[in-house]
């Protein structure tokens, strides 16, 4: 039930990027509604009020907007999301290649790397 | 916010002992706190000072600005440290008993959570497990809709799927103005639902921060923490 959290990070920043995740992925499609917080966090196996303040967070980036009366609902603006999901992949892809030149894979390697994963002739993609 | 427990000064001796000294607290209704802190740190006896099973030796404790008597029993649901209840009864003699004494008892809420955890109203509490012993006592005291839950080391016997059962019928069962203190050492476990933790160390509070500042500031998990803290 309950999901796992790194130790060294705040809770409430581990949802925001597991919540954005689920927009940009399009398991939240753009304009439909959320559960209540007390749902998502029974979910999360979190409190309430973290989880609270990570749909606040995401309100500020512009993913997500309340309406008073009829509860919490992922953006229609699918420019946004489509923004917001470029420079999450731009990220994750810095990280990930920082990651391996720590293992001694330059970029140029990695971008071989990358080309042979596009092949479709080894094996048929996911 | 409004104030749901409030320490001021608050000591408690025993004999020559000090168990508590000089407790300030100040807590705001409406969270989850984890009373955190090694064996003999004070806090079974902070928590039975807030239910007038003990006097202060010093200082006050208040109750949504009661002082402990009827008053602020009304307020309070207390889950004691010690099996409490009387061996002979049934589960749901229990049930029955609750729902006499607190006008604030849900009993349909006891009954949907007994199930839940496959007890039956017909076991004697004298045929349960220690572990399903404990698993009645919290269903009761969760069962009210109470202000202030105070909850001594409430996960202690019990096996880690009914844990996780138990996190998630406290998550989702105090009510919105509520506080539930809980006390423990098995932090791990009760991290990811705590608003703030309180750490107590030989009777004095070591510190009252967010769990989530904690983890910001210090790069660690409150259980990380703590056990950096009270390293032996």
């Amino acid at each position: 039930m309950a999901e796992a959290f790194d130790g060294g990070r705040p809770i409430y920043a581990q949802l925001v990027e597991r919540l954005q995740g689920r927009i940009i992925g399009g398991e939240y499609p753009p304009g439909s509604r959320l559960d209540s917080v007390r749902d998502l966090a029974g979910a999360a196996g979190v409190n309430p009020n973290t989880m609270q303040r990570a749909l606040a967070e995401l309100e500020r980036r512009g993913l997500v907007y309340t309406e008073r009366t009829a509860g919490r609902f992922v953006t229609s603006d699918t420019q946004r999301i489509e923004e917001v999901r470029r420079e999450t992949l731009e990220s994750e892809v810095r990280q990930f290649a920082a990651h391996m030149q720590a293992m001694g894979c330059p970029p140029g390697q990695l971008a071989q790397m990358f080309a042979a994963l596009a092949q479709p002739s080894d094996q048929p993609a996911e | 916010m409004e104030e749901i427990l409030t320490c001021r000064g608050l000591s408690k001796n025993y004999g020559a002992k000090a168990a508590l000294q000089n407790v300030e607290l100040h807590l705001s209704s409406g969270r989850i706190i984890g009373l955190l802190g090694p064996n003999g740190s004070g806090k079974t006896t902070l928590l039975k000072l807030a239910n007038g099973l003990l006097q202060p030796s010093a200082g006050e404790i208040l109750v949504a600005g009661h002082k402990p008597g009827p008053a602020s029993k009304a307020l309070v649901s207390y889950l004691p440290d010690a099996r409490y209840l009387p061996d002979w009864m049934r589960v749901g003699d229990l049930v029955g008993m609750f729902t006499d004494f607190y006008a604030d008892f849900n009993a349909a809420k006891a009954a949907e959570m007994l199930s839940a955890l496959h007890l039956s109203a017909a076991d004697r509490l004298k045929s349960l497990s220690k572990g399903n012993k404990e698993k009645v006592q919290l269903i009761l005291a969760m069962s009210r809709t109470a202000q202030l839950y105070l909850l001594d080391e409430p996960i202690g016997g019990v096996d880690p799927a009914a844990r996780d059962y138990i996190l998630h019928t406290i998550l989702n069962n105090y009510n919105e103005n509520g506080t539930v203190v809980i006390s423990t050492h098995l932090i791990g476990d009760i991290e990811p639902v705590l608003d703030e933790a309180v750490f107590l160390q030989e009777g004095r509070v070591l510190m009252y921060r967010a769990a989530d500042e904690i983890r910001e500031t210090e790069g660690k998990s409150v259980d990380a923490y703590f056990r950096e803290v009270f390293k032996c």
